[in-house]
């Protein structure tokens, strides 16, 4: 038999966790890995990969040791394993959910998404790969990868580097950095999101 | 190596940013229409326990596991990489919803098409290396 408070535990664990858990456990697991030596940027593994797979034949970027970037495949591999066990195993029972503001359900519905308050699944519909052979899921899942890739690696860092790490010690390009992030995303949500949502299917 | 440790980090990291659903499309929709609190209370509560935390590694001179002494190497002082980098990323992060951390995490919670994802994000990566030293820093 499973001991009771386990249970209780597990109940707790599969809640939606409130911002004020969630962004102090950031901060101690960037301090972890200061602690192991290393430095917290999730976006670097991109890099890492390329390398690994040959690239620093043809450009010396990638021309590095890139097994002592290890440990940070295994963050993200560890990532991996996170994301499974909390999507199939600690869901709430209410079943995986965004619980986003009122507000942002009426903009929601002005975009065609057709969601009901309390019942916004937490990723989207075109998260699939059915909807990848589709101008909108492709832009979306591909491009939007590939400008993440090209402008973490030009940013040099991504929201862990620059928003947690860099802003943590007081870096000043950090905060360039993030200046840079939120004009980038209020231009593709404010600007661009009008135009490829009720136009490209 | 010891390498589990840093499973068990990337796990920890996986499950916050599940559970606070830093991972949804939706929650970062509506982070850019600053229609909720919760997305800025998530990375602003990191920033200031990590300021806290930083200023306490240096003020205390701790040590590395291994004994060194914990630097934090500065970021080269410019403004145009920082900027336009930044740009290019937010329209991504905005555009698919999640960024890196997040991708490796969706990845894991089934949606299998972030594959797709990730070597979009390498073929950026790499391209960046490609053109790195035709653009300004």
């Amino acid at each position: 038999m499973v001991p009771e408070f386990l249970l209780h535990l597990k109940e707790i664990i599969s809640e939606p966790w409130p911002w004020y858990v969630a962004g102090p456990l950031l901060a101690i697991l960037m301090f972890l890995l200061l602690y192991l030596g290393h430095e917290f940027g999730i976006s670097e593994n991109f890099r890492i990969m390329c390398a690994a797979d040959g690239a620093g034949e043809i450009n010396e970027f990638f021309k590095f040791d890139w097994v002592s970037g290890g440990w940070n495949l295994m963050v993200a591999l560890g990532a991996v394993f996170g994301g499974y066990l909390a999507a199939h195993y600690f869901v709430p029972d209410a079943g995986n959910i965004a619980h986003v503001s009122q507000a942002t359900v009426a903009s929601l519905n002005q975009m065609g998404f057709n969601v009901e308050d309390g019942k916004v699944p937490l990723v989207p519909y075109f998260y699939d790969w059915q909807y990848l052979f589709t101008w909108r899921g492709l832009l979306i899942i591909a491009g939007g990868g590939f400008l993440v890739g090209f402008g973490a690696r030009y940013a040099g860092g991504c929201t862990s580097g620059h928003a947690i790490s860099g802003l943590s010690a007081l870096q000043l390009p950090s905060l360039i950095a993030v200046v840079g992030f939120f004009m980038g995303g209020l231009v593709m949500t404010w600007l661009i999101f009008p135009l490829i949502f009720p136009w490209i299917h | 190596m010891k390498m589990s440790r840093y499973i068990l980090i990337g796990m920890l990291l996986g499950f916050t940013l599940y559970k606070s659903e830093a991972v949804s499309w939706f929650r970062i929709y509506e982070m850019f229409h600053f229609q909720n609190f919760h997305m800025f209370g998530i990375i602003g509560s990191a920033v200031v326990v990590g300021i806290l935390l930083v200023q306490m590694i240096k003020m205390m001179e701790l040590k590395t596991v291994e004994g060194n002494k914990i630097v934090i190497r500065d970021k080269n002082k410019t403004i145009p990489r920082y900027l336009i980098g930044g740009f290019i990323f937010g329209l991504g992060w905005a555009l698919a919803g999640a960024c890196p951390a997040p991708m490796f995490i969706l990845l894991g919670a089934g949606y299998t098409v972030f594959v797709v994802y990730l070597l979009a994000a390498m073929t950026g990566t790499f391209v960046y290396g490609m053109l790195r030293k035709h653009i300004p820093h």
